[in-house]
């Protein structure tokens, strides 16, 4: 693996800030007894990773800057009434929450309901231990992390299902039974696009997925566009977003599962969406666009700069498409997955395979052969997602979008070949 | 346990709903999300506006008329005056004509702003497409507050005529708006008209086919998206609205999406239509004065106009009285409603919710 370019382990060398976590636990080790810097240290990871940098982007990227961004795409200014530009409406916002009262529907199952907020906010939580800011600055880089962070990912399904099940409400029902619908299915499309990402760069680990990268100077959206593509789209299937947010379906079920939720119980929930969808993002550049690296000009820069940036640019996609796209139906939502991206995950998986195979048993894993790879999977992907939307009688060109136009009034007009056949 | 047995259950979609535009409730029953049977609950918002009528004069009647449809007061004061004028045997001067063409057909781009941005609301675009509408439908309020005082419920429609002439600078302002709407048309085009998941969500849900559609009675984009040309402006021409140029869109399968496509046309053909009407803005009088007690011959009348959601008719009966002995609106909504059952039994509560927006309610009018 290539080394950074400057190594050193100065406390006050910012390029990486798990110097400076060291070095506070080198003094808490010689200052305290026996094991206590062992159990320090994930607390100070905590506090490093989720107090001093989720929690408020969280706050300020997920509450402020989402509405601030969508309102600018709704043509109106978004919050900007508590104080200058609206910086204090995350506080308003949180201060209301918590000083309203959390009603609790008479035959609500109690327990279950309590207990699914705060169930949420554990995985959004531990997610965070395996994500790669830096070459070193990772809270716990253990070898099969991309493994780790999908199981722990999928754990709010169960969570989301729970409190919309406690309820006792049939909108909340619905919520919920949609959300284990989608959850299960889109869970399948999503590790088979990133079993491509790990065929490729033969690790489990996202630090080292991320040094791969670095290595070829090449990001996987490049090489895997297919793959990035299916990844967004089922990531945002469980994290609940437009176009695929049918277990929330404001216009439809009222909220879903959360609409007996109040309070901060309904607080929970908001945040640490926003929690899982800063995750998700993290876990997207990471994968995708090169995590912390940036063609080694992470040696003179802060990595971490590199890859909030990234992060932020990602998470702007989520925003995006919310701002955009109206909603699936269940249906086709179910159908999308299992007829559109799980074949083309397959697919995919099987070009990145013999992909590998000719480059390590044929090239002899020559690095410029990577860009080959690169130009010919970007046309793969563009012959296989059109031929396969056709195959299953997709025709764009067959759809009248606009009406006919009559001068005079009088009876039913029939549709005629020449004035185009409705779909 | 060998079959996992399912049992429809009742779901209520409102009273409080946010997508029901209003106080009205589907009573709908579902078999899993599929929906087998509809029944529509309305009157939570009955205020015996045709009975109360009766007891006021013919000018008194004028602001009721604004609280019935309240997001389309100009067609309905419209409807009214005009029903009135044929009972008591009223000529209105051409400007007045003019005005209340100019009126009507923004209060039809106001109208389906609303319709089409609350419809996209419905199918999950959040929020962006309503907003836009907003935009644009902000500056006619603006226009409606610069001539009669309101912006809501305008009351300015007169027996004879309209209340006030056009202030100054009305034409220039007006000429301002409309510039905007075309481009808004092209966006909401650009946006949805190609969005595969629009029309995914919208394409071959709550067909309603031209059969059905006449047989229930259907007017306004419901009639037209169903393929049949038929409009009160063209049909039964009032206002001198056979001077002016316009088309009729129709559709192809009578689905949401054709609903939502003529309605977007219609407002195309509006621009139009205002554009003609400020070019030969005639001079004059812009009202013929009638005496405050208006006492029409015995008799009935009914009057239609084209609004924003279909054919918008009063009936009135007089007895010689000062107020009419009855009072009777054909409200297009609650007529349109009609057909929600045939539409969405058989598709998914988001399908109901779908349909539900396409025919554009306003409960106001429903239950009067």
């Amino acid at each position: 693996m290539k080394q950074p370019f400057l190594v050193s382990d100065k406390w006050y060398d910012i390029r990486d800030l798990s110097n400076l976590s060291n070095e506070i636990l080198h003094q808490v080790d010689r200052a305290l007894p026996g094991e206590a810097a062992y159990i320090l240290s994930p607390l100070l990871g905590f506090v490093f990773v989720f107090l001093l940098f989720v929690l408020p982007t969280q706050l300020y990227l997920g509450v402020l800057g989402e509405r601030k961004i969508i309102g600018r795409m709704q043509s109106r200014y978004g919050p900007n009434r508590t104080g200058k530009f609206g910086v204090l409406q995350p506080i308003a916002d949180a201060a209301k929450l918590l000083t309203k009262e959390a009603l609790t529907p008479r035959y609500a199952d109690k327990t279950i309901m309590y207990l699914a907020p705060v169930l949420f906010v554990m995985p959004a939580v531990m997610v965070w231990a395996v994500i790669p800011f830096g070459p070193e600055m990772i809270i716990a880089d253990i070898p099969n992390s991309l493994v780790y962070y999908l199981a722990v990912s999928s754990v709010p399904t169960l969570v989301i299902f729970m409190g919309g099940w406690s309820h006792n409400n049939k909108y909340s029902l619905f919520g919920a039974i949609r959300i284990v619908a989608m959850g299960v299915s889109y869970e399948v499309p999503l590790v088979m696009a990133l079993l491509g990402v790990v065929v490729m760069t033969g690790s489990l680990s996202l630090n080292g997925i991320v040094f791969w990268q670095d290595a070829f100077d090449i990001w996987l959206v490049a090489l895997q566009p297919l793959a990035f593509a299916i990844f967004f789209i089922c990531v945002s299937a469980e994290l609940n977003r437009t176009p695929v947010d049918i277990a929330e379906a404001e216009s439809e079920l009222g909220s879903g599962y959360l609409t007996e939720y109040s309070g901060m119980k309904w607080g929970l929930f908001y945040g640490m969406d926003i929690a899982y969808a800063l995750a998700a993002s993290a876990l997207g550049a990471t994968i995708f666009f090169g995590g912390w690296s940036f063609f080694g000009l992470q040696d003179w820069v802060p990595s971490w700069l590199f890859f909030i940036g990234k992060l932020y640019a990602f998470y702007f996609l989520f925003i995006w498409t919310r701002g955009t796209l109206p909603r699936l139906r269940i249906d086709q939502l179910m159908a999308f997955c299992w007829k559109y991206l799980f074949p083309l995950a397959l697919f995919n998986l099987f070009i990145v395979a013999t992909e590998r195979v000719i480059w390590t048993d044929g090239l002899d894993g020559e690095k410029g052969f990577v860009y080959i790879f690169a130009a010919a999977n970007i046309l793969a992907t563009i012959v296989l997602v059109v031929t396969w939307a056709r195959f299953l009688g997709y025709r764009p060109e067959n759809q009248t979008t606009k009406p006919r136009l009559v001068n005079e009034a009088g009876g039913y007009v029939p549709v005629t070949p020449a004035s185009g056949e409705g779909r | 346990m060998s079959t996992i047995q399912g049992e429809p259950f009742i779901i209520n979609i409102g009273p409080q709903h946010p997508s029901t535009h209003g106080v009205f409730r589907i009573k709908a029953t579902v078999d899993g999300e599929r929906v087998i049977d509809a029944e529509m609950v309305m009157g939570y918002l009955h205020r015996s506006m045709e009975k109360l009528a009766e007891e006021r004069t013919y000018t008194q009647n004028i602001p009721f008329t604004d609280r019935t449809d309240y997001l389309s007061s100009m067609s309905n004061n419209l409807g009214y005056v005009l029903a009135v004028e044929k009972l008591a045997g009223i000529d209105v001067p051409d400007r007045g004509q003019a005005i209340r063409v100019i009126m009507a057909e923004f209060q039809r781009l106001a109208s389906h702003c609303m319709a089409v941005g609350a419809f996209t609301n419905d199918t999950g675009a959040w929020q962006t497409p309503i907003m836009w509408c907003f935009r644009e439908r902000e500056k006619v309020l603006d226009l409606f507050e610069m001539t009669s005082g309101a912006r809501l419920t305008c009351n300015y429609m007169r027996i004879g005529g309209v209340a006030f002439d056009l202030p100054k600078g009305f034409e220039e302002a007006a000429r301002k708006t409309l510039a905007g709407f075309p481009q808004l048309i092209d966006e909401l085009d650009a946006m949805l008209s190609g969005n595969e998941i629009f029309l995914a969500r919208t394409k071959g849900v709550g067909v309603l086919t031209p059969e059905m559609a006449t047989n229930a009675s259907l007017t306004g984009p419901m009639l037209r998206g169903s393929g049949i040309a038929w409009d009160i402006r063209k049909a039964d021409p009032y206002c001198g609205y056979e001077q002016y140029d316009f088309q009729i869109p129709i559709g192809y399968n009578g689905d949401s999406y054709d609903r939502f496509s003529v309605r977007l046309e219609e407002m195309r053909q509006s621009v139009k239509i205002i554009q003609q009407a400020l070019d030969r803005l005639p001079g004059g009088p812009h009202s013929t004065q009638v005496p405050l007690a208006l006492r029409p011959p015995k008799g009935e009348a009914y009057a239609r106009v084209e609004g924003p959601r279909g054919e918008l008719g009063y009936y009135l009966v007089s007895d010689e009285g000062p107020s009419p002995f009855r009072f009777h609106i054909r409200p297009p909504s609650f007529i349109n409603l009609s057909a929600l059952k045939e539409m969405t039994v058989g598709g998914t509560v988001a399908d109901a919710i779908v349909v539900l927006g396409s025919i554009d309610i306003v409960v106001g009018e429903i239950d009067r």
